[in-house]
């Protein structure tokens, strides 16, 4: 969010912030305190709980009349919905943008990162939703913002939210991360990436990453997935354990400043993209690294 | 229950697209295509339920020109019971693509309408809820498990940090991950009986009038890469590498 606010100051307008939820009264107060935002607009109900993309995208819509540009985290929260919003508006979204020029132009990538599109809008709403590893965290306190409640539109009743899982951590969120570490399908097993991966993690206060294989093969969660189709990361360090190096995984981790790459194989398509490459076992590389940070 | 399939001819996952030397497009001649892996898996999904005797009849629909036949014919191959062109030679962007299927939605009735969750070539992941905006119908994206409980769809779903399940009434939208299934492989007398059926044909007139949207493509080009680096020939070399050039300490 502090990144989104820092991509809104790119047009020399107010920024009002929209807090959707149940009980939303200390979000709101403490979204209030970051610098450059102008109003806090909340919408409170209790079913926007667990809020839903029919019902989101009805609050936007109520809202869109007031500003020219609406924009979001790229995240799968923002993309369930603002799509939704765009069709709504008679609009076209722009979706994960890595660059805003003048003129409401805009970078982002295509064809799996291989490609870059420059992309100019004339909507009257300009729609986004933001690459945020690419831009500045805003200036967190310091602001003094009206917080304004709005009514809430009645729920559309269109889907209704059984439950969820959250795979909770005690390890930092992967965006968040400092170091992230990300195993391959090379680990072999679950267990593997418990016994062999996790200690150096959490030594070194890093989040875990995966690939795709290592994610279908069961060996780690879902919401690790490290990629196009996963989660884009970019963060000071960033090692890739017995990952081959596709395209679609580049794809997430390609901005990080510093990439080691421990691979088996010396011709591995990782180390393209690695500052620093150690051809080695991973089974005995990473029980070595433990050891050596250990003394 | 008729199940709506909407399935676009994209460059193979393994190419490397390059722009094309005046920077005006990319360069997709001559480049190995086929059909998007999310719509393959939103097929599947479609043809499991009727194997399940949840679903009665499957219509694969692509937009686009006469080559988008391959896909559509795939997709027959796959099962698929009928197969719709939208004829365009226009690249439609994901507003003016939600728009054409609106207007077939209107047409066919379909109970349920099943997506990919994005495409590889424009990586927008926008044309379902478009479509579900559009059509002001219950939306379920990014779908890893559907199931079907008195004509009730309650679907698993990706949510940042995790999955959360949905339940909705027909009809809806669904957008299908990667993980809903395993495709199945097209076996070669399928696709010689595909050759020989009907597809049927569309204008993008007769279904939408107006499918223009205000974006346009400036340019496109390479994105500066990494470079690869180094290698260090031990652990210990590594992290003194990371300690003395970079500042960072495990
Ligand atoms: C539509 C689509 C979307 C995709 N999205 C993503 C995505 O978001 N993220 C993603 O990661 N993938 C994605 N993929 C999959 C991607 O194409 C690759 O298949 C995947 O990234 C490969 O994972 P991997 O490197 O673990 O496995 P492999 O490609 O099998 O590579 C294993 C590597 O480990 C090395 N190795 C083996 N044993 C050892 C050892 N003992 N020590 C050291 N090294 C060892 C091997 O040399 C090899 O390089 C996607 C694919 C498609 C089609």
């Amino acid at each position: 969010m502090f990144k989104v606010i820092s991509a809104a100051k790119y047009w020399d307008g107010e920024v009002d912030l929209l807090v959707m939820g149940k009980n939303t009264e200390n979000v709101a107060q403490n979204a209030a305190k970051i610098k450059d935002v102008s109003s806090v607009i909340r919408f409170d109900g209790d079913h926007l709980e667990h809020l839903l993309a029919e019902d989101a995208a009805k609050i936007v819509e109520m809202l869109s009349n007031n500003y020219q540009v609406i924009l979001a985290a790229h995240s799968w929260f923002s993309r369930n919905f603002l799509p939704r919003v765009a069709a709504i508006l008679n609009v076209s979204l722009i979706t994960d943008v890595l660059k805003i020029e003048n003129n409401n132009v805009y970078t982002r990538a295509i064809y799996a990162g291989n490609v870059h599109a420059k992309i100019q809008s004339k909507d009257p709403i300009q729609l986004l939703t933001i690459h945020t590893s690419l831009f500045e965290v805003c200036t967190k306190d310091g602001g003094d913002a009206k917080i304004i409640k709005k009514d809430t539109p009645p729920a559309t009743n269109l889907t209704s939210w059984k439950s969820e899982k959250i795979n909770k951590s005690d390890r930092p969120a992967l965006i968040d991360a400092k170091i992230v570490i990300s195993g391959g399908r090379s680990l072999g097993s679950e267990e593997n990436f418990d016994k062999v991966l996790s200690p150096l993690v959490d030594k070194v206060g890093a989040a875990l990453g995966a690939t795709r294989s290592a994610v279908d093969a069961g060996y780690a969660p879902n919401e690790i997935q490290v990629g196009q189709t996963g989660v884009v990361v970019a963060p000071e360090l960033y090692m890739a354990v017995g990952v081959s190096g596709a395209n679609q995984h580049v794809y997430g981790m390609k901005d990080s400043r510093v990439v080691v790459a421990i691979n088996n194989d010396p011709d591995a398509t990782i180390f393209q993209f690695a500052d620093y490459g150690l051809v080695a076992d991973l089974f005995d590389a990473i029980p070595e690294i433990n050891k050596l940070i250990k003394e | 229950m008729k199940i709506l399939v909407a399935i676009k001819r994209v460059q193979d996952y393994n190419v490397k697209v390059r722009p094309k030397s005046d920077g005006s497009d990319v360069d997709i001649d001559g480049i190995k295509m086929g059909i998007n892996p999310f719509d393959e898996n939103a097929l599947e999904e479609a043809l499991r339920l009727r194997e399940k005797d949840l679903a009665t009849e499957i219509t694969v629909v692509s937009i686009g020109d006469s080559k988008n036949e391959d896909v559509l014919r795939h997709g027959l191959a796959m099962g698929a019971n009928r197969a719709i062109l939208i004829e365009s030679e226009e690249y439609l962007q994901p507003l003016g693509v939600a728009k054409v299927l609106k207007g077939l939605v209107e047409k066919e009735k379909p109970d349920l309408i099943l997506l990919g969750k994005l495409a590889l070539d424009s990586d927008a992941g926008q044309t379902g809820q478009m479509l579900a905006g559009l059509l002001n119908y219950p939306q379920g994206t990014f779908v890893s498990k559907i199931e079907i409980d008195n004509n009730k769809l309650i679907v698993t779903r990706e949510i940042d940090g995790g999955t959360n399940i949905l339940e909705m009434n027909m009809p809806a939208v669904l957008t299908a991950d990667l993980r809903l299934n395993e495709p199945r492989f097209v076996k070669l007398p399928n696709l010689m009986m595909a050759r020989k059926k009907i597809i049927e044909k569309f204008k993008v007139s007769e279904l939408a009038s107006d499918t223009s949207t205000q974006l346009e493509l400036l340019e496109v080009s390479v994105p500066p890469s990494r470079k690869a680096g180094i290698k260090v020939n031990s652990v210990k070399e590594l992290l003194e590498k990371l300690k003395d050039n970079e500042g960072i300490r495990l």
